[in-house]
């Protein structure tokens, strides 16, 4: 079956110059010869740290940004020759607050798209109503958006990008900076999406989402996808890891470093907590590595130390980590 | 059908977003007023009392002419700060219908400076305001804000592929008063002056508005404002075409 989505070596590179006698141009690669396909109905997921490169793939996924070089199709349409035509197919969803008309309603930011997207007349107000109910906007939707909560305004986005019925949406961190409880919601309705046969692409930080979202789940870092797989096979990466999770409070960068070259330890993350900072330590199972850590914590102050199994963020911590 | 919808709705989302901005509004409702003042003034120190009607009529075109420029610029600006243009760029039609309304939407707004214009001089300057062709001065008033619109989106076409071409815009609010013949008559300009005038779709649509006010043929300068117009669309037909992939090729659609 021909794949919803399919990218082949797919390059950006940024031109930036600086100085105003003497110019002096930059190049950055971005994206960095990324190949990878979905198939009709997945839930595609692409995972990486700040600046590697997820948003400019999905750029050049909707049209936005030019490839440098390589080709990438979404429904056998070109994103560069067909552009016209893949625009009307695909719908897409940015994280954060920017993106809306802040002074009107959401009403009439939803009918605006709506006429943009070539809805029906006459069927964009049950549209309209439709995905208000689907994000749970309704009878909020005559307020003006600089009045809403980072959450009303990501469920706003979400309805925009669906107003067409598009077959296939692309959610850049759809649920960045959004409370848990809403944060939910918006993972609810992004499972429902799929449920309703369309293939969706998702980049996020949350790998707990990925792990309960997605069907595939490429990682990219600096520009290049380091690994790709199901959860389970993301998983078996570290299924030979174990992780000890130390909580430390005001622990400096050196003794990071120091613990991280100590022997037998893969990778460290750190997680701030607020006051606290909660390392987790991986290093191969059955290696008992506990009381050599915490005695190189000497003057660390140490909360709770526990041992557990990896998860898939751990999965993603070495891949990264080894990037 | 379905363009003409297109423009239509986008003109009124337009139209409405600029009407909930304080600040636009309390510039659009006071600096006309201003313009109608000092015009007032400075013609009516002079000879001929029908240069006062006329400064009137200039005053007002320059006040549609300041909010087209900053609102038809600034609309692209604006758009790319507050994330929006991405959205626009990357919605099926043609990116040049889609920011045509935005350009029309401001010159409407721009409708105002004349109405409040000609308001103003007659209540508080008691001012006359007697058309000879009032069925054509109705017609020439939307030709000429239909000129001012194309010729809006032109410059609109530059702040697609560039971050800073407000710098182009601050640019051009001054020079366009005068090559239209908005302050003076363009016979009193440099016979150069004119070439560049009559090259200006708003040129003709003001003329056409002081022959429907003075008399003489409306029905040639509104030909040639609309002619101009289709001219302008031509222009930024296939500006856009060009600045819009540069613009993706660059990355210069959002701020970041």
């Amino acid at each position: 079956m021909t794949p919803v989505v399919e990218v082949r070596d797919l390059r950006r590179t940024y031109r930036t110059s600086t100085g105003i006698v003497k110019r002096r141009s930059i190049e950055i690669e971005a994206v960095r010869g990324v190949s990878f396909e979905i198939a009709e109905g997945e839930l595609f997921g692409l995972l990486g740290p700040n600046g590697a490169g997820k948003t400019t793939t999905i750029k050049m996924l909707i049209t936005l940004l030019i490839p440098t070089s390589g080709t990438a199709h979404v429904l056998g349409l070109d994103v560069v020759k067909d552009a016209h035509e893949v625009r009307k197919r695909i719908g897409y969803v940015f994280g954060g607050d920017r993106g809306l008309y802040e002074r009107l309603s959401a009403y009439d930011n939803l009918r605006y798209f709506a006429e943009l997207y070539g809805v029906p007349p006459r069927n964009q107000r049950r549209r309209i109503e439709e995905l208000l109910d689907l994000v749970g906007l309704e009878g909020r939707e005559k307020e003006r958006v600089e009045g809403y909560s980072r959450g009303m305004r990501q469920r706003l986005h979400i309805a925009r990008g669906l107003l067409h019925d598009p077959p296939v949406v692309f959610l850049d961190e759809p649920t960045i900076g959004v409370d848990p409880v809403g944060a939910r919601d918006l993972r609810a309705t992004i499972a429902s999406l799929t449920e309703s046969g369309k293939t969706v692409l998702l980049t996020t930080h949350y790998m707990f989402e990925a792990d309960s979202l997605c069907n595939r789940i490429a990682v990219i870092n600096k520009g290049v996808i380091v690994a790709e797989g199901t959860p389970s096979d993301l998983k078996s990466i570290v299924a030979d890891k174990t992780v000890v999770e130390i909580e430390t409070f005001g622990i400096a960068p050196e003794t990071i470093e120091r613990l991280r070259q100590a022997p037998g330890v893969t990778s460290i993350s750190v997680e701030e907590r607020e006051q606290a900072q909660v390392l987790h330590v991986q290093s191969a199972k059955g290696l008992e590595l506990t009381q050599e850590l915490l005695g190189m914590l000497n003057g660390t102050a140490v909360g709770r130390v526990a041992a557990r199994e990896p998860t898939l963020e751990d999965a993603y911590v070495a891949l990264v980590d080894a990037a | 059908m379905r363009v003409a919808r297109l423009v239509w709705v986008g003109l009124v989302f337009r139209v409405k977003e600029l009407t909930r901005s304080g600040l636009f509004v309390f510039t659009s409702v006071i600096e006309p007023l201003i313009f109608a003042t000092l015009t007032y003034y400075l013609f009516s120190a002079g000879s001929r009392p029908e240069t006062v009607i006329y400064s009137a009529l200039g005053a007002g075109m320059m006040g549609i002419w300041t909010s087209t420029l900053f609102a038809s610029g600034g609309a692209i600006s604006w758009q790319r700060w507050q994330g929006t243009l991405e959205l626009l760029v990357a919605a099926p039609p043609a990116f040049l219908l889609v920011i045509f309304p935005l350009t029309l939407g401001s010159a409407t707004i721009g409708l105002y400076s004349l109405t409040a214009t000609l308001a103003w001089e007659r209540v508080v300057f008691g001012l006359p305001f007697d058309p000879v062709h009032p069925f054509q001065f109705v017609l020439a008033v939307p030709t000429m804000i239909f000129g001012l619109g194309a010729l809006g989106l032109v410059i609109a076409t530059s702040f697609v592929l560039y971050r800073n071409a407000n710098a182009l815009s601050n640019m051009l609010e001054f020079p366009v008063w005068l090559a239209t013949g908005v302050i003076v008559p363009l016979s009193l300009l440099p016979g150069w002056t004119s070439v560049i005038g009559w090259m200006l779709a708003p040129t003709w649509g003001f003329e056409a508005m002081r022959r429907s006010v003075f008399g003489g043929d409306v029905w040639a300068p509104m030909g040639m404002c609309l002619a101009l117009s289709a001219v302008y669309f031509g222009i930024a037909w296939y500006l856009m075409g060009i600045f819009e992939r540069r613009a993706r090729e660059r990355a210069t659609l959002s701020l970041a």
